[in-house]
Order: structure tokens, then C-alpha cells, then sequence
């Protein structure tokens, strides 16, 4: 297993290297601005960005989360003495997370504001 | 904190949330050599500043060192998607001018080379509109359809772009009778692309939810920013210079003044795929009545007008194309010459309505207003 | 005892190089068939001057992005700027571990398998904000939150959808799912809401067309990966494209049978015999003929994926993207999943 994250991390590297050897390096000052269509670029890229982005993320960080307790619940389900029982218990997590969602909805949480 | 940006004198203030970005010269979709500076709140964007003059190669000054035949092919590197429109401004001015009555036949190749024109922009509009909103597929077809126009256009005139017809007291040659039959041939070919693209467009729900309500300009606003052509009759307002003053023989011929009261994106975009089709039914009109005859009046080798001052306009398929030509009756040169042009007009009314849009909508309503920066900087 | 050490070295560090270098020519190939197909789609030819149907135009476009001068914008962090590419690769290889590519052939065999699989698929994202603040330039940060909201409120529907696979199969075994739809039918007649769902979710995943925001070229120029070029630019386009095999294929294994067709068993008698003519064992000529035919079949999806979508569709608006995920795709793939569970059960 850890071979293959070392394996995939020497080709990529590798394939990082390869310039250095067939490629070619000639240094101007212009060619290492950012690129601004062709404008020197008005201050630095590294703003406060808009919170929207940060609520979707906020948003999924919990639903995935929930989830994660959900994939024990779908192994077990199949085999599971008490097939009503578990049936049930899921659904009212689901109930849970949709109530989650549809409180997340009614405050404006998923619309994107422009 | 706030920051202070001073560009081509302009000054502007940033905030430490806010980002001030350059979407162009060099960026795919700002057809052309044009520069918005962008002031956002995430990708809202709350100003637009359009820097123009990439492309300026002062064509006003050059003209007036030039004779007026000699303008002509000037007037083609304007707005060169309509190099038709901008010869037709010119040397109905000229003519104007010189008080020419000219022949019925060179009448009618105008007419016909115009409107040919006008498709061939519109369906340009219609290719880089698509590409804009992510289908590179519309633009090839609109690109496919556009070719068989400028066929038509290279047997009447010899180029294919820079077109150099008109002449003032004519045209520069006449076509044979195969070129009308040829023509309505492609008229009809093109009346089934039509549908192809009503398909292709209307009836995709992405395309809709695209550019329904985006970049709204009312139709007081559109009057009051000086926005013509399409992009005001978008916004449901029945003006066409075709109609209102009709110059040449527009007169004659029977066509609807296509209007929409949707005032976005989508229906700019309506409009100008409605008025390819009353385009074409102009030009079959035209084939219908073409007399035979003459193509030229008798014109001086040298051309010295009056002195005087004339303006004509034009319905170019961007919108109003105004020339204005003061001559001093002496030399055969223009003392003056000012193009109105309508692209220039509709960009500088594109800040206006287009505050608190999303960058992606942005693109959308900036493609919809079809601008060409050759006719712009000139 | 010398047969299982060489089986084991096998299976160690053979199989993960293999595994990467078929990746790696299937990324040259995919895009020649997707400039290929989409030419013809657009009326064009696509390329035709490199070799027998431009098919060794892949080959010169690598050549030539070697041979490219590796620049790194002068206000960028250089080491999250080169770091960027370099994990998005390997977070985007990483599910491949977790891939059975036949019944025998799967990397790592691990009873968690799909949680592995879930959880290395989602790491993309990391590489792609890296790029996108690396670069300290204003297109790739658009570019690059455009990127996390895709990824990120994909995530749930997509993985709700493999939940309500669990649910019938009761396994994390991605074989299991497998030997599952051996036995009953296709997943897909099981679960055609789960498919779909899965399908949209996948695309917006691999950022495809409907959904190619985060480098829509019309408006972010290239997005996330504006500044980038020469290999490191390779690397990125070869991370995208990997994401795109991973999802059609783990769409044939959940949905379609994976490596399952009508008349398998005869394939396979033909293929053990053809095998122990030359002395292979039978269960690697199975094998071989179980990952040639998923690989087949995912083409096949990618073949659809390029024609329906990068063809003939728009991209969608930026703001109902996430939209369309937490109001459309969450409850939808949470009401599947409460189905299924229902009828799990009955």
C-alpha cells in the first residue's frame, strides 16, 4: 500500500526532473510576472475571499461527518438480526440529516447571494 | 486597510476583501484587445472600468490625409465584421456630399452585399456568444455557416473580409445571374441551420438559466446611454435606422423591426437570431426586384466635394453608424471625418447596467452586447 | 516458496509501476480520442499529421512539454507552487490501489476498501487549492475556490449514492460488489436513481464540462492552473484525466457489472486455455481478460461522457452549482438511500 504512495510520488518527481534536463532556461524579468492578460498585476492575490465559499465548506465538513456514521449502519444492514429495527434507527438518522439540511436551506445557507 | 491603484487616470480604491483584476487585453473572451478592470468581492463584481485603445490606429487622422476614394478600404478596418456597413456609411455620405443620384442595379448590390454582411455578423455573434458560455461546438457551427456567407461575398467583392466594395457612385463590379441563384441556394440551406440552432440553444435548459436576467438594461437606461442596433431593441425599443430614416432604398422592402422586451442576455441573443431571418428575407427581396443596368453613376477621377458638412447613418449589424465629413471644397481630401461608431456607444454603457453581477455573468452580458474593438479604438 | 516471494515482489512494486505506466499511456490516449471525438462532433479533423490518425500526437505534445522551460512566477510560494502538482498526481493515483481490476488483481486487498477509496478520491482537492494559492495570482484563486465548492458539495451525493450500494451489497469489498452483481443483475436496474446521481456527481468531481468551472476557459482563462506549465502543467492535466478513468471506471464496477458480460465463463475457458499454452497460470490470463474488458467498458463511458457532455452542452452557471448539489442532488440520494433500505429489508 505504501509502496504504491512512494512509487506514484518517484514517478512524479521523476517526470518534475525531466525538464531540468531536456529543457531549456533562459531567465527574463517579464516572464516570471503572473499572469494578468498581459498587465502587471494591480497588488497581491492573496485577498479575504468571499465567506460563501467558506459556508459550503463549513456545510460539508458536518454532512460528511454524519455520513461517516452512516457506513457502518449500510455494512451491517444486510446481515443484521433485527432487519425493522435497523431500518428504522436509519432512517430516523437520515430524518436527522435532512431536517439538518432543510434548516441549513430555510436560513439562506445554500443559496449563493450575488 | 484601503488601497490606492492609479491606472491610465484613473484611481481606485481597494478594499482588503476586495479584488482588483485586469480581464484583459490578452484574455479569451474580451473578442479583441479590450481591458476591463474589475473590482471584486469574491467574484462579485462591484465596478467595471473599460480601458480601450489597444487597437487604436487612428483612422480619423489617417482619412483626412487620404482622398476619399482612397478611404474606402480605411472604413473596412473598423468594424471588421461589417466591412459592408461601415463602405455603405461611407460613401453614402460621400455621395451625399456630391449630391450623386446613383444607378438602381448598384442600389440593390448594396442592399444585397449589407445585409449578406449583417448575417454573416450576426452569425459570428451567435459562434462566440456560445463559446463564451463553454460550447466550443456552437462555435464551430456558427463559423461553418458564416463561411458559406463570406463565399457569397468573395464572388461579389474579391476578398472575404476586408471587402473594399462600395464606391461612391457605385459598386466596384457587378455580379452574373448563377451569383443570385448561388445565393438564394445558401439562403435556403442557411433557413435549416436556423433551426439547428433554435434547437442547439433555445431549447437548452443550461443556455436558458445562463443568460435569463443577465446583465438587465432597461430600455430609458439604453436610451439615455446612447445604445443602439440590437442591443436596444433587446431592451424592446422599435428603433432601426432602416426604418425610422431609411437611406438607400430600404424603403422598398418589406421587413419586421425585431424587438424583445426580455432586456438581457437572452434576448439580445433572440434578436439577433431573429433578424438574421428578416436579413435574408431582404435579400430575397432584393434578387426578386434587381433590375438590370449600370453599377456605377458617372463620378470625376478626382473627387473635391463642396464645401460642407454632411452626417448619414447606417444600420450596422452593431447598431447606428454614424459618418460625419466636413469638407472645405478646396482639396480632394476630407477637412474632417468622425465615425460615430455603435460598438463605442455600447461598451461605455456596459458598467452601467452590469454592477453586482457575477464574474461568470459578466462574461455572458459582455458577449451579448457584441462589440468589435476595431470599430472601438479605430 | 520461491513461486509466492516472486508472487508477493509481484504484487508489490511490479504491479503499482504497471498500474501507473498503463495510466499513464491511457492518459495519452484519452486525450487524443477527446481532441479525436470532439473534432468530429465540431467538424473538424482533430489531429491527423502525427502518425496513422494523429495518434502519435500525444506522444509530441509530451515531448514537447518536457522540453519546456519550467517557470515559476516570481511572487509565487515556491514550494507549495512545485509541491502542487506533485500531490495531485499521487492523490489522484491513489484509488487505483483500491481497484480490483479483475477478481485476483487488486493492489492493496484490504476489507475497507471503499472507504480507502472515498477518502483518497476527495484528497484532490488539496492539490488543487495548493496550485491555486501557490501561485499567488488572481485567475488561479478564482479558479481554485470555484474548484473546493465543486469538489466539496459533490462529495456527499456521490458518496450517498455508493452508501446505497452498500446497503445492497453488505460489503466495502470492491469485488464483493463485483461477485454481487455475478450473481443477481446489474447494479444499474437496482439502482437507477443511485446511477445517476452518481454519474452528474462524478463529472462535477473530474470537473468536466457541464461543471469545468474551475477552469472554465472563457472566463478564468485556465483556472487553477493558469500559471503553470512544462511538465508541471503535465502533471496537473494528467491528475485531471486520471480523475476522469477513476470515475468511469468505479461507475462500471458499481453499476455496470465491472468486469462481468454476457458469455464471460466461455472468454474465460478460451483464456486459460490460450494462457497454458504458454504456461501462465490460469487465474493471470483471467486476469488479463477481466481488466482488458473494464477497461473497455470504462472507455466506453468516457467515450459517452465526451460526446453527450463536452459536445453538446453549455457550462452551467457558477452560482447554481452548488446549488444544484445541497437542493437537488443531497435529498435526492438520501430519499434513494432510505428506498433502498426499505426494500433491502422487504
Amino acid at each position: 500500500m505504501f509502496i504504491f504512495l512512494i512509487i506514484s510520488f518517484i514517478f512524479a518527481i521523476i517526470s518534475l526532473l525531466l525538464p531540468r534536463i531536456f529543457g531549456h532556461k533562459k531567465e527574463e524579468p517579464e516572464k516570471n510576472v503572473p499572469y494578468e492578460c498581459s498587465i502587471l498585476p494591480f497588488g497581491d492575490a492573496r485577498v479575504r475571499y468571499d465567506v460563501q465559499y467558506y459556508l459550503f465548506a463549513l456545510l460539508f465538513v458536518l454532512f460528511d461527518v454524519e455520513i461517516v456514521l452512516l457506513f457502518p449502519w449500510a455494512l451491517i444492514f444486510k446481515n443484521f438480526a433485527n432487519p425493522i429495527f435497523i431500518l428504522i434507527e436509519g432512517i430516523i438518522f437520515i430524518m436527522i440529516l435532512l431536517v439538518g439540511l432543510i434548516y441549513a436551506w430555510k436560513r439562506g445557507a445554500l443559496t449563493w447571494r450575488a | 486597510m484601503v488601497l490606492k491603484y492609479r491606472f491610465e487616470g484613473y484611481e481606485i480604491e481597494v478594499k482588503d476583501n476586495e479584488i482588483l483584476l485586469n480581464l484583459g487585453p490578452q484574455h479569451p473572451s474580451t473578442h479583441g484587445l479590450c481591458r476591463l478592470v474589475i473590482k471584486m468581492e469574491g467574484e462579485k463584481v462591484k465596478e467595471i472600468i473599460p480601458v480601450i485603445g489597444y487597437l487604436h490606429r487612428g483612422v480619423e487622422k489617417i482619412c483626412e490625409n487620404r482622398s476619399y476614394i482612397q478611404i474606402i478600404p480605411i472604413t473596412d478596418r473598423m468594424d471588421y465584421l461589417s466591412s459592408m456597413n461601415n463602405n455603405f456609411a461611407y460613401v453614402l455620405a460621400v455621395e451625399e456630399l456630391l449630391g450623386l443620384k446613383i444607378p438602381e442595379r448598384a442600389e440593390y448590390l448594396r442592399v444585397i452585399a449589407a445585409e449578406l454582411n449583417r448575417i454573416a455578423s450576426h452569425l459570428l455573434f451567435i459562434a462566440t456568444f456560445g463559446m463564451d458560455i463553454g460550447s466550443f461546438t456552437a462555435f464551430m457551427y456558427g463559423f461553418r455557416d458564416r463561411e458559406m456567407i463570406l463565399d457569397l461575398l468573395e464572388e461579389m467583392a474579391g476578398a472575404r473580409m476586408l471587402y473594399n466594395y462600395m464606391r461612391i457612385g457605385g459598386v466596384k463590379r457587378d455580379v452574373g445571374k448563377e451569383f443570385f441563384e448561388r445565393c438564394l441556394k445558401v439562403l435556403d440551406k442557411l433557413e435549416e441551420k436556423l433551426k439547428d440552432y433554435e434547437r442547439f440553444f433555445l431549447e437548452n435548459e443550461l443556455f436558458i438559466n445562463r443568460t435569463k436576467g443577465i446583465g438587465i438594461l432597461k430600455p430609458e437606461d439604453a436610451i439615455k446611454l446612447g445604445v443602439t442596433g440590437p442591443n436596444l431593441r433587446a431592451s424592446g425599443v422599435k428603433y432601426d435606422i432602416r426604418r425610422v430614416d431609411p437611406y438607400s432604398i430600404y424603403d422598398r422592402f418589406d421587413f419586421n423591426v425585431i424587438t424583445d422586451n426580455g432586456c438581457d442576455s437572452y434576448a439580445r441573443f433572440i434578436v439577433r437570431l431573429k433578424e438574421i431571418k428578416e436579413s435574408m428575407k431582404i435579400v430575397r427581396q432584393a434578387i426578386r426586384d434587381i433590375p438590370e443596368g449600370d453599377i456605377s453613376a458617372r463620378v470625376p477621377k478626382v473627387i473635391r466635394p463642396p464645401e460642407g458638412e454632411v452626417y448619414s447613418r447606417v444600420e450596422s449589424p452593431r447598431g447606428e453608424l454614424g459618418v460625419y465629413i466636413y469638407s472645405d471644397g478646396k482639396s480632394d481630401k476630407p477637412y474632417r471625418i468622425k465615425f460615430r461608431v455603435p460598438s463605442f456607444a455600447n461598451l461605455s454603457a456596459f458598467p452601467h447596467f452590469n454592477k453586482g453581477i457575477m464574474l461568470a455573468d459578466l462574461i455572458v452580458s459582455f458577449a451579448s452586447i457584441d462589440i468589435v474593438l476595431g470599430d472601438i479604438d479605430r | 516458496m520461491l513461486n509466492m516471494i516472486s508472487y508477493e515482489l509481484l504484487l508489490f512494486v511490479l504491479a503499482p509501476i504497471l498500474i501507473l505506466v498503463f495510466l499513464s499511456l491511457d492518459v495519452l490516449f484519452l486525450t487524443w480520442l477527446e481532441r479525436k471525438v470532439i473534432a468530429r462532433i465540431q467538424l473538424r479533423y482533430g489531429p491527423n499529421r502525427t502518425g496513422p490518425f494523429g495518434l502519435l500526437q500525444p506522444l509530441a505534445d509530451a515531448l514537447k512539454l518536457i522540453q519546456k522551460e519550467d517557470i515559476i512566477p516570481k511572487t509565487a510560494d515556491k514550494v507549495v507552487f512545485t509541491l502542487a502538482p506533485i500531490i495531485s498526481f499521487v492523490a489522484a493515483s491513489l484509488p487505483f490501489m483500491f481497484i480490483p481490476f479483475s477478481k485476483f488483481f487488486q493492489i492493496s486487498f484490504i476489507e475497507n476498501a471503499l472507504i480507502f477509496l472515498l477518502a483518497t478520491s476527495a484528497l484532490s482537492a488539496i492539490g488543487i487549492l495548493l496550485a491555486a494559492w501557490g501561485s499567488n495570482s488572481k485567475y488561479p484563486l478564482l479558479g481554485g475556490m470555484r474548484a473546493i465548492v465543486q469538489v466539496l458539495s459533490y462529495e456527499i451525493p456521490l458518496v450517498l449514492a455508493v452508501l446505497s450500494i452498500v446497503l445492497i451489497v453488505g460489503s466495502f469489498k470492491l469485488t464483493d460488489i463485483v461477485e454481487f452483481q455475478e450473481k443477481n443483475t446489474w447494479l444499474i436496474l437496482l439502482q437507477p436513481l443511485g446511477f445517476l446521481i452518481f454519474f452528474i456527481s462524478g463529472l462535477a468531481e473530474a470537473s468536466r464540462v457541464p461543471f469545468d468551472l474551475p477552469e472554465s476557459e472563457s472566463e478564468l482563462v485556465a483556472g487553477f492552473h493558469t500559471e503553470y506549465s512544462g511538465m508541471k502543467f503535465a502533471l496537473l492535466l494528467f491528475a485531471e484525466y486520471i480523475h476522469l478513468i477513476l470515475i468511469s471506471i468505479l461507475i462500471t464496477i458499481f453499476y455496470l457489472g465491472g468486469w462481468l458480460i454476457p458469455g464471460i465463463y466461455y472468454l474465460e475457458n478460451i483464456a486459460i486455455t490460450i494462457g497454458n499454452s504458454f504456461n501462465i497460470p490460469s487465474h493471470i490470463s483471467i486476469s488479463i481478460l477481466h481488466f482488458i474488458i473494464l477497461i473497455i467498458k470504462a472507455h466506453i463511458i468516457i467515450f459517452l461522457i465526451l460526446w453527450i457532455t463536452r459536445g453538446t452542452l453549455f457550462r452551467i452557471r457558477v452560482y447554481s452549482l452548488p446549488v444544484f448539489s445541497w437542493k437537488g442532488l443531497v435529498p435526492l440520494s438520501m430519499i434513494n438511500l432510505i428506498i433502498t433500505a426499505i426494500l433491502v429489508v422487504m
